[in-house]
């Protein structure tokens, strides 16, 4: 793994690479027993996904987005969030690693692909895990992109009216940076300096159409300034750059106000199970954005640093997938929503 | 009881509850210092401050978004669209999201929001400060659409819509808002959202309408009691969920029925109100169902002459009540 690379990009932010490394090595807040339970998370996340992704061509999974290439970005910045305590995320469909780690079980993420009861997010109304899990602080509705922006710039609102100390992290795409929404978001953010990160996954696609057809810049974070908040470019392929930097974030929206951070990463499949990527990538960026595997490198990284041995990653891969089998297995037999609850939940009595 | 007018019904419903309830919260355009360009908020960014008097930026797809946000995490935000003819860029975040969140998680949000939406013409607005907007909500499932027309009912069903857990488009006929008075008492009351009301009651046909439009059809039904016919009168003032038993129970007494609105013709909520009855009193009926809307045209043109000729307005609804009387 490499080190953090030092200072944000935008030098209005305040989230720089400050942060003190314990004598162990690790940044502040950690210690090696939280890397190896979210190595664990990121390879039971890796082989659900890839399991989901075949069952999609079995016919029990209508659809799926992986988030395969966003891991790092996702696990490290819910180790941020855990460590800090008070966030509340609005994430967007390509985020399982986030919603996993937040605390649902394979079984349930299971049931919420094909469909069945037991889905926390709606049971079964909605695609896969979308809808709430307040449990676990989570809101993701639509698909409509950039539609949660403004709604986690109105929950960090009324965090402060309310006078708690939540932040707002709401994840999205490079793809919903181009929306209108993403723009009235920042600004009001910006005006009124509420405790709100704006953490975009940039994977440098919407669907098929390259970040260059997108924008005309290379970071988004660079917009950042326009509004008046805190811009900053992270690797967003390394878990310890991008606990560290959501970490600063947090801690710089609750003090001064909202921080837009923007996570290079890569999305190592097709859009969605309906996609097919060879119509607009070259197979041989496919093949070398993988070298950069978060799941390999994390695992290079605990080897390396001696809080895993090589043994004990084959194990943790062997437990996962018989975790997930038996997550198959509970998902295939639970049973489909009752008809009957068609009407349920529309009003509020 | 004090008269007051509409906008006055509006402002004190909205003071009350956030005097009740410091969850209750008003933003929107120009709705501080300048109280509002219809005065709806006068004075409240003196007595809440501005913490809980919004002025927001001219965007409202993130006026709706960010009330949205505020409602899950239990404040009952009231966000103000200026007029309705601006609530188009809001759209995603009312139909989209809003009226969805409860459903599509599965009962686990709550979105206690009111809508504040002055619609409607007459008032020399063209065609971006008149529009009827209401039968594209009317249309939605998961929300309530409240069409007031009277200042009683104004403030009764407002502050019922503010206690209410639930997403509510308060529609409220911008002409109306200085030109209707009317008696309200002192003492706290509030009217149920759901229940219409009969303003009038007749025996010889039915006219259903609701918002500015309804004192048309009051006006001409005391030009028709001149000419012995018996005009019962009902106001709708909740169009979702619309109240179909009263409306039913009123055309098994008289037989016949006039929908009046102001707004578009086609796929209105007249059209609705006809199918019901269409299905619910087809043997009661002695005459057609009758419908005196506005012309399938976009509301609604400036020049005087125009707009006159878009408007249902006395005369129209008598002469419709005439034609229908003598079926």
């Amino acid at each position: 793994m490499t080190q953090p690379r030092s200072g944000p990009k935008n030098r209005s932010a305040r989230s720089s690479r400050s942060s003190k490394t314990s004598d162990t090595g690790l940044p502040r807040g950690i210690t090696a027993d939280d890397l190896i339970d979210y190595y664990k998370r990121m390879v039971l996340v890796r082989t659900i996904d890839e399991r989901i992704w075949m069952m999609n061509r079995q016919g029990k999974v209508p659809i799926a987005a992986s988030s395969q290439g966003h891991e790092a970005t996702q696990l490290g910045s819910l180790l941020a969030a855990e460590k800090d305590g008070d966030c509340f995320l609005f994430t967007y469909y390509r985020d399982l690693a986030v919603k996993m780690a937040a605390g649902l079980t394979p079984s349930q993420v299971m049931k919420s692909f094909m469909g069945k009861e037991g889905d926390p997010y709606s049971n079964g109304r909605q695609f896969p895990l979308q809808g709430a899990d307040l449990d676990h602080k989570i809101i993701q509705l639509s698909n409509v992109v950039a539609a949660g922006l403004t709604q986690a710039v109105g929950y960090a609102l009324a965090s402060r009216m309310q006078g708690d100390d939540t932040v707002s992290i709401v994840y999205f795409g490079d793809g919903a940076s181009s929306q209108g929404e993403t723009h009235e978001a920042m600004n009001f953010a910006g005006v009124h300096k509420l405790p709100v990160i704006f953490l975009c996954e940039n994977n440098h696609y919407a669907i098929s159409v390259p970040q260059k057809s997108q924008m005309a810049i290379t970071d988004i974070a660079n917009r950042a300034e326009g509004y008046g908040l805190a811009g900053v470019v992270v690797d967003g392929m390394d878990i310890i750059q991008v606990y560290e930097a959501t970490r600063e974030a947090i801690s710089h929206a609750r003090s001064q106000g909202p921080v837009l951070l923007e996570m290079k990463l890569e999305r190592f499949m097709p859009h969605t199970t309906d996609d097919d990527d060879k119509r607009y990538r070259p197979a041989e960026e496919v093949d070398n954005i993988r070298q950069r595997d978060p799941v390999i490198t994390m695992g290079q990284y605990m080897t390396e640093q001696g809080f895993l041995n090589q043994e004990q990653i084959d194990e943790i891969s062997k437990e996962a997938t018989a975790a997930i089998n038996q997550a198959t297995d509970e998902g295939e037999e639970a049973p489909l929503p009752d008809p009957s609850t068609m009407f349920d939940h529309l009003f509020k009595d | 009881m004090a008269v007051i007018s509409v906008i006055e019904a509006v402002r004190s419903a909205m003071q009350e509850e956030m005097r009740r309830d410091s969850s209750v919260f008003v933003l929107g355009e120009d709705v501080g210092k300048r109280g509002g360009v219809f005065l709806s908020t006068q004075g409240f960014l003196d007595e809440f401050g501005e913490s809980r008097v919004i002025d927001t930026p001219l965007a409202e797809a993130s006026i709706m978004g960010i009330a949205l946000g505020a409602a899950f995490k239990g404040m009952r935000p009231i966000p103000e669209v200026q007029f309705s003819d601006f609530v188009w860029p809001s759209i995603n975040q009312l139909v989209g999201e809003a009226a969805r969140a409860r459903y599509g998680s599965n009962g686990q949000l709550t979105v206690p929001m009111v809508v504040r939406i002055p619609y409607g013409g007459g008032i020399r607005g063209g065609l971006y400060h008149s529009q009827n907007v209401e039968s594209f909500f009317f249309h939605v499932p998961g929300l309530k659409v409240v069409s007031p027309g009277t200042p009683y009912d104004a403030k009764g069903l407002l502050k019922s819509a503010i206690r209410d857990d639930n997403l509510i488009i308060f529609l409220e006929h911008k002409k109306s808002y200085r030109l209707v008075r009317g008696e309200v008492p002192e003492e706290e009351y509030t009217i149920p959202i759901g229940p219409s009301d009969v303003k009038r009651q007749g025996s010889n046909i039915t006219v259903v309408s609701y918002g500015l439009m309804l004192h048309h059809c009051l006006e001409a039904a005391e030009l028709l009691s001149q000419e012995d016919v018996d005009v019962e009168v009902v106001d709708l003032r909740t169009l979702r969920p619309l109240d179909t038993e009263t409306i039913i129970n009123s055309v098994k007494k008289t037989g016949k029925i006039l929908i009046v609105h102001e707004d578009n013709l086609t796929g209105g909520v007249g059209a609705e109100i006809a199918a019901i009855v269409a299905d619910q009193a087809f043997e009661y009926l002695d005459g057609p169902i009758s419908r005196l809307c506005g012309p399938d045209i976009p509301t609604m043109p400036f020049a005087q002459s125009l707009e006159e000729a878009y408007l249902p307005n006395t005369d129209k609804v008598a002469s419709a009540l005439r034609e229908l009387a003598q079926y």
